[in-house]
């Protein structure tokens, strides 16, 4: 199987021509994994590749953490590689600064979405500066993994979308894979970058599994990406929202509307350019997210096409987001989430331009 | 009476007393050889130390004051807490300061200057660590430092580069806050940290009595010391106005932190003779009484006296004086030569690894503001 075929179940388009590598010794092929074994699998190979890799979070050892995303690491790499730290945001983040001076390159695990503001101060009045005001002497290669987003009918503070206040920061990179595929190559990518990196884990989309070419990442990080393409209209979304502009691109296929799905993948900096080509050619974008729309990652998006593409423009563009309320209880989260029929209202509304 | 004891205290060690004799306390007597082992040209170091902190601590106000900087950030009173403990760190250990503590950068051989064109607004950060002593950089946000600390503190632990027996290379954190950062979170959070990795590692907090306007009984109705306890450490309460106890306490404590005994916590009780920073008017909260006994303890006085006591000799605190006064004129020159940085450092390492939006803005400004030079845009 060539790297191209891998991303299928995605909707994943590659034209690229791509040798068949199945015969070089040293390659080991596609698995089917979930998102969740697919992170565990990008972990494994960041500890093994350097020494100064250190996992840190709650719960994380011995249990693997809430989601057995570091199942097993603990017994592979030991307790100094893997730490269960103390019940304490900002003090994980400070102390991961801390071992980033030292050297290390620390990967912290904050456990749900509404748990990372205790290390909000740190993030961003430390993490985020700290390159710049040594001047580049020291770097802070420091991953934040967080696991974000609906769809899992919990309780409070454990379905949230945040994203957007770390993409207003500058000296932060945001990103958030939608995919197993990118999920394994993106959490290695984001490890040895030497910026800080917060790496948003879309909780609903842990499980499901999809490929996953372990010799072939096919993208840079903060690259984003054409899953699906289409004429139309074009939605751009990123994490479990792909999967929703995806079934709504199936719906609308079967109504004679061809829809153009981008993936973002990275928050900031945001990779433009396949937006506005699809913008280009579509004439028409509607946004997609779970996170609240006011002052929101699609309003920049949609000042930036606007800015950018606004002779291509067909239509306002258009954003489909959570209700600007706090997360509501689990039993009304399939209303306040963006679905497929929300999208397509959305693109309804576009197409009436 | 209460059942459940509502009575908070401890000692405070010291072994000299606010009229410079030495006379330790009880609990302070354990530490007296640490002094008896010094050789005189240290003790007179002592003295010179604190000395320029002093006349750089002038300097830096009147610069102030005459509009070179935005901000000063006095250190006047405090001297002994920060000389003590800073000339009790070795050279590999790490130094992680809050930003009043300009001796101590200068003790790890950082250019004072280099403070100067922190508060003149030329740079956010202004030195590398790893070029001046391991003297970390200057942290704004209370008591954030201290994680920093503690957890390069653990990576000393994970590294094998502390406790390993040989003195010349076991290495330890020093890292300092301030009575109003005690009660910030993170500076329980390090506690928390600190005690649970073992970290070799002291916290010094300078107990200055005043977090700009308000009075430490705000922030803790028991001695700070006594934290130490709580979170598992030892806790020390000394006078901080005593060069030679805050000397031997934190000699101590840091030989303690290196050989794998963990981390402690000292209070040092001492007296912020000064505003908070030059944007500060303390006559609006704080008596002259307050002051005047405070003036009646200080640092450098008791120092002098107990010196003069043991035969120092009048040219040598002459000598000193001179030097002082040439540090502090050295330092006010060469701050008032501090170019502006150019506009790339807005740019230039926010991130390390390369960045289109750092780029794309940067070749924006510079055209823009070319164009506005009558250049083409």
């Amino acid at each position: 199987m060539s790297a191209g075929q891998v991303y299928a179940g995605v909707g994943m388009e590659e034209t690229e021509a791509r040798v068949d590598e199945s015969t070089v010794s040293g390659v080991r092929g596609v698995q089917t994994l979930s998102m969740a074994k697919a992170i565990t699998a990008g972990l494994r190979e960041a500890l093994r590749g350097d020494d100064k890799v250190l996992l840190m979070g709650e719960d994380i050892g011995s249990l693997g953490g809430v989601f057995r995303v570091t199942e097993g690491l603990k017994a592979e790499f030991g307790e100094h590689r893997v730490l269960d730290t103390p019940l304490a945001e900002s003090g994980i983040v400070g102390t991961a600064i801390g071992l980033a001076m030292r050297g290390y390159r620390p990967v912290v695990e904050i456990q749900f979405d509404g748990f990372i503001f205790p290390a909000f101060d740190q993030i961003t009045t430390q993490l985020s500066r700290l390159t710049l005001r040594h001047d580049g002497s020291v770097s802070m290669p420091v991953v934040i993994r967080v696991p974000y987003g609906g769809h899992i009918g919990s309780i409070e503070h454990h379905q949230e979308s945040p994203e957007a206040y770390f993409a207003h920061t500058p000296g932060l990179r945001v990103v958030s894979p939608s995919n197993p595929h990118d999920a394994y190559w993106m959490i290695q990518e984001a490890i040895a970058s030497n910026d800080p990196v917060l790496y948003f884990e879309p909780k609903s989309r842990y499980w499901p599994k999809g490929p996953v070419d372990l010799d072939h990442s096919g993208l840079p990080l903060h690259a984003s990406r054409v899953v699906r393409q289409g004429t139309d209209v074009t939605v751009v979304g990123h994490g479990a929202m792909v999967s929703t502009l995806l079934q709504a691109a199936d719906i609308a296929g079967e109504e004679g509307t061809s829809l153009e799905v981008v993936d973002l993948r990275s928050l900031s900096p945001i990779d433009y350019g396949p937006l506005l080509d699809s913008v280009q050619r579509t004439g028409r974008l509607v946004v997609a997210q779970e996170a609240y729309g006011n002052v929101s990652i699609g309003s920049e998006i949609a000042a930036t096409v606007a800015e950018r593409a606004f002779y291509s423009l067909e239509a306002p563009v258009l954003r489909v987001s959570g209700f600007d309320t706090p997360f509501p209880p689990a039993a009304l989260e399939t209303e306040f989430l963006p679905s497929p029929d929300r999208v397509l209202e959305a693109v309804d509304r576009a197409l009436a331009y | 009476m209460a059942a459940l004891e509502r009575e908070f205290s401890a000692p405070t060690l010291q072994l000299l007393t606010h009229e410079g004799e030495l006379r330790p306390t009880p609990e302070a007597e354990q530490f007296l050889p640490v002094i008896e082992s010094l050789a005189d040209a240290e003790l007179e170091q002592f003295y010179r130390d604190m000395m320029i902190s002093r006349r750089i601590d002038i300097a830096g106000a009147n610069l102030q004051r005459q509009g070179q900087l935005a901000l000063w950030v006095p250190s006047h009173g405090q001297e002994a807490a920060q000389v003590g403990s800073g000339r009790a760190a070795r050279p590999q250990d790490h130094i992680f300061p809050s930003y009043r503590e300009h001796i101590v950068g200068i003790i790890r051989g950082l250019d004072p200057v280099k403070i100067l064109s922190l508060l003149r607004g030329v740079t956010l950060g202004g030195w590398n660590p790893a070029e001046n002593g391991n003297f970390h950089l200057y942290t704004l946000v209370l008591a954030s430092q201290t994680l920093h600390a503690t957890g390069y503190a653990m990576g000393l632990g994970f590294d094998g580069a502390t406790a390993t027996g040989d003195p010349e290379s076991d290495a330890a954190v020093l890292v300092y806050l301030g009575d109003g950062a005690t009660s910030q979170g993170d500076a329980s959070e390090a506690l928390v940290f600190a005690a649970s990795y073992r970290t070799p590692q002291v916290f010094l907090v300078q107990n200055n009595q005043w977090a700009i306007s308000v009075p430490v009984s705000r922030q803790s109705p028991s001695p700070i010391a006594n934290r130490g306890y709580g979170f598992g450490m030892p806790g020390v309460r000394i006078d901080g106005n005593d060069v030679l106890v805050s000397y031997a306490v934190s000699r101590t404590a840091l030989e303690e932190a290196r050989s794998g005994l963990g981390p402690s916590y000292i209070e040092a009780v001492t007296y912020r003779m000064g505003a908070h920073t030059t944007a500060d008017d303390p006559t609006k909260y704080r008596t002259q009484d307050e002051v005047d006994y405070w003036a009646q303890r200080d640092p450098i006085t008791r120092y002098r006296t107990w010196l003069e006591g043991r035969g120092a000799s009048a040219a040598f605190f002459d000598e000193v004086d001179v030097e002082a006064q040439d540090a502090a004129s050295d330092v006010r020159r060469r701050a008032l030569d501090l170019g502006a940085p150019t506009r790339e450092a807005i740019f230039e390492h926010v991130y390390s690894d390369p960045h289109p939006l750092m780029r794309d803005q940067y070749a924006w400004l510079d055209r823009f503001e070319r164009s506005l030079d009558g250049g083409d845009a």
